[in-house]
C-alpha cells in the first residue's frame, strides 16, 4: 500500500497540482491578454477602450466571463446537437493541452517529453477540428463557409510552420523544447567572442524564418489580417455565428489560448525562451519566467499591432502567400540551412 | 507496468469501440469523427510501445491532414443514407473476405511470435534502448543509412501520385482575369497614368 502511494498516487497528485496551477495562471493571463488586445487596438484608433469595470477597466474580462456564463445557451433547432456542443470543448481542450510541454523556465515544465515540438505541432494541427465541427454542426451557411475557409487556411500555413520548425531543429539537433532553448546560449555572438547574449538567439541567424513563422502564426490562429473565417463584413462571425453564452466563450477561450501558445512558441524557438538578453549578473538574477513572459508579451503586442494596422487579406491572396511564397521560401531555407550545417560541421 | 496496462486497455477499448461506431453510425460525418478517434487512440497505443515519433507523426499526418480532407469531402457530398444502406448486403461478401484475410494475417504474425519468441529478436535493426538513442534519432539512423534508396523511391512514388492528381484536375480556363502581383508592383506612374491637358469646353 505504501509503495502504491509513493509510485502512483503521490506523482499523480503532484502532476494534477502543477497542471491546475498552470491552468489558473494561464486563464488569468488570457483574461489580461484579451484586455490588452482591446486596449492596444483602441489606442491605435485613438479610443479609450474598455475603462469602466475596475481601475482602467482591469476587470473587464472577468465581467465578460460572468455575462457569458449567466446568459442562456441557444442551440439552433436544425443543429447537430452533440457535435455542436462538442466543438467548443474540443477547441478549448486541445488549445490548453499543448501547454503541458511548454517550458516556462529551466525545469519548469509539466511533461518534459523528447518529442515536445512535434507534440505541439500535432496538437495545434488538431485545432482545426473544433472549427470544422462548429461550422458543420451549426447547419447554417455562414458558419459552414467560415469553417471551410478556416480549414483550408490552417492546413496551408501548417506546411510552412512545419518547415520553419525543421530549420530550427536542424540547428539544435533535438526535438525537446528545453534543449531548443538551451541551444540558444551559444550562437553567432559567442562565435565572434562576445559573451552569451540576445545575438545568439535564433531570430538573428534564422531571420527570414522568424518572419515567416510570425506571419504563419497569425494565419494559423486566424488573427487579423488573416481572420477570414470570421470576417464580419462577409460572414457575420464565421463559424461562431450560431453560438451564444458559455459555448461561445469557450470558442473564444480556445482561440486566445492558441494565440498565446503561438507567442510562447515563437519565444522558445527564436527568442531564447527564459534566457536573459545579456549574460550579466543583475539580469541573471531576474527569474527566467519574467523574461519568458516579457518576450511572449512582446510577441503578443506585435500580434495586436498587426491587427490594428493591416487590412484584411483577400482569400486568393492568402492562399497565394501560403503556397507560392512561404512554402518555396521555407523549403529553400531548409536546404540552405542543412548545407551550411553540413559544411561547418565538416570543418 | 500496472499503469501501462490500464492505459493499454483504455486506448484499445476506445479504439475498438469507435471503430465499431465508424461502420454503424448513421451519419457519415459522425463516422469520420469516430475514425479520427480511432487514429487518436492508435497514436496512444504507439506511445505505450515507446514509438513516440510514430505516434506524433500519426497525429500530424493522419489526423491533422488526411482526415481533415476526408471530413471535407464527406461534408460536401450530399449522401442519400437510405440508398447507401440498401447496397449493404451486396458488398458484404467482399468486406467479409478482406476481413478474413486481415484476420488470418494477424493470426499468422501473433502465432509466429508465440511459437518462437526468438524470431522477433532476430530482426535486422533492433530498436535501441531510449536511454542510448532517442526514438526519433534511431529511426533517422535506419531510414537515412541502410534504407536511403527505398526512402527516396517512396518519396518519388508519392511525387508521381501528386503530379498525377494535379494533371487530372488541372484545367486552364481562358478569358479569366488573373492577378499578377509582380506586374502590379512593377508599375510606375509613367506606365500607369497618362496626364492629359483638357481644353475648356472641348473634352477629350
Amino acid at each position: 500500500m505504501d509503495s502504491f502511494f509513493s509510485t502512483y498516487l503521490w506523482p499523480a497528485i503532484v502532476m494534477i497540482g502543477q497542471s491546475l496551477l498552470l491552468l489558473v495562471c494561464l486563464l488569468v493571463f488570457i483574461a489580461y491578454i484579451l484586455l490588452a488586445d482591446r486596449k492596444i487596438w483602441a489606442a491605435v484608433q485613438l479610443r479609450r477602450g474598455p475603462n469602466v469595470v475596475g481601475p482602467f477597466g482591469l476587470f473587464q474580462s472577468f465581467a465578460d466571463l460572468l455575462k457569458f456564463v449567466f446568459k442562456e445557451p441557444i442551440i439552433p433547432s436544425g443543429a447537430n446537437k452533440g457535435v455542436f456542443l462538442l466543438a467548443p470543448l474540443v477547441s478549448v481542450t486541445l488549445a490548453l493541452a499543448t501547454w503541458a510541454v511548454i517550458p516556462l523556465n529551466e525545469n519548469w515544465v509539466i511533461a518534459n517529453i523528447n518529442v515536445g515540438i512535434l507534440y505541439v505541432f500535432a496538437i495545434s494541427s488538431l485545432e482545426v477540428y473544433g472549427i470544422i465541427m462548429a461550422g458543420w454542426a451549426s447547419n447554417s451557411k455562414y458558419p459552414f463557409l467560415g469553417a471551410l475557409r478556416s480549414a483550408a487556411q490552417m492546413v496551408s500555413y501548417e506546411v510552412s510552420i512545419g518547415f520553419v520548425i525543421v530549420t530550427v531543429l536542424l540547428c539544435v539537433g533535438s526535438l525537446n523544447l528545453t534543449d531548443i532553448v538551451l541551444a540558444q546560449k551559444s550562437g553567432i555572438g559567442t562565435m565572434v567572442g562576445l559573451p552569451s547574449s540576445f545575438l545568439d538567439w535564433h531570430w538573428l541567424v534564422l531571420f527570414p524564418m522568424f518572419i515567416i513563422f510570425f506571419i504563419s502564426a497569425l494565419a494559423e490562429t486566424n488573427r487579423p489580417p488573416f481572420d477570414l473565417p470570421e470576417a464580419e463584413s462577409e460572414l457575420v462571425a464565421g463559424y461562431m455565428v450560431e453560438y451564444a453564452s458559455a459555448p461561445y466563450m469557450m470558442l473564444m477561450l480556445g482561440e486566445y489560448a492558441a494565440i498565446l501558445l503561438m507567442c510562447a512558441l515563437t519565444t522558445i524557438l527564436f527568442l531564447g525562451g527564459w534566457l536573459p538578453p545579456v549574460d550579466v549578473w543583475f539580469l541573471n538574477w531576474v527569474p527566467g519566467i519574467i523574461w519568458f513572459l516579457l518576450k511572449a508579451s512582446f510577441i503578443f503586442f506585435m500580434f495586436a499591432m498587426v491587427k490594428a494596422f493591416v487590412p484584411r487579406y483577400r482569400y486568393d491572396q492568402l492562399m497565394r502567400l501560403g503556397w507560392k511564397v512561404f512554402l518555396p521560401l521555407s523549403l529553400v531555407m531548409v536546404i540552405i540551412t542543412a548545407f551550411v550545417l553540413k559544411l561547418t560541421a565538416g570543418a | 507496468m500496472g499503469l501501462q496496462a490500464v492505459f493499454f486497455y483504455l486506448f484499445a477499448f476506445v479504439a475498438v469501440a469507435s471503430a465499431f461506431m465508424v461502420i454503424s453510425a448513421r451519419n457519415p460525418v459522425h463516422s469520420v469523427l469516430f475514425l479520427i478517434l480511432v487514429f487518436f487512440n492508435a497514436a496512444g497505443l504507439f506511445l505505450l510501445t515507446g514509438a513516440e515519433f510514430l505516434a506524433m507523426i500519426l497525429l500530424v499526418v493522419y489526423i491533422g491532414a488526411v482526415a481533415v480532407l476526408f471530413l471535407f469531402v464527406v461534408m460536401m457530398l450530399d449522401i442519400d443514407f437510405a440508398e447507401l444502406r440498401s447496397g449493404f448486403l451486396q458488398y458484404a461478401p467482399v468486406g467479409a473476405l478482406i476481413g478474413l484475410i486481415l484476420a488470418a494475417e494477424l493470426v499468422l504474425v501473433i502465432g509466429g511470435s508465440v511459437m518462437s519468441p526468438e524470431a522477433a529478436k532476430s530482426i535486422t535493426m533492433p530498436i535501441p534502448s531510449p536511454a542510448v538513442r532517442t526514438n526519433t534519432a534511431a529511426l533517422g539512423d535506419v531510414l537515412y543509412t541502410h534504407y536511403v534508396y527505398f526512402f527516396q523511391v517512396s518519396g518519388l512514388v508519392l511525387l508521381v501520385a501528386m503530379i498525377g492528381a494535379i494533371v487530372l484536375t488541372l484545367r486552364h480556363r481562358e478569358n479569366v482575369k488573373r492577378q499578377d502581383i509582380s506586374k502590379q508592383v512593377a508599375r510606375t506612374p509613367a506606365t500607369a497614368v497618362e496626364v492629359v491637358k483638357v481644353k475648356p469646353g472641348q473634352g477629350i
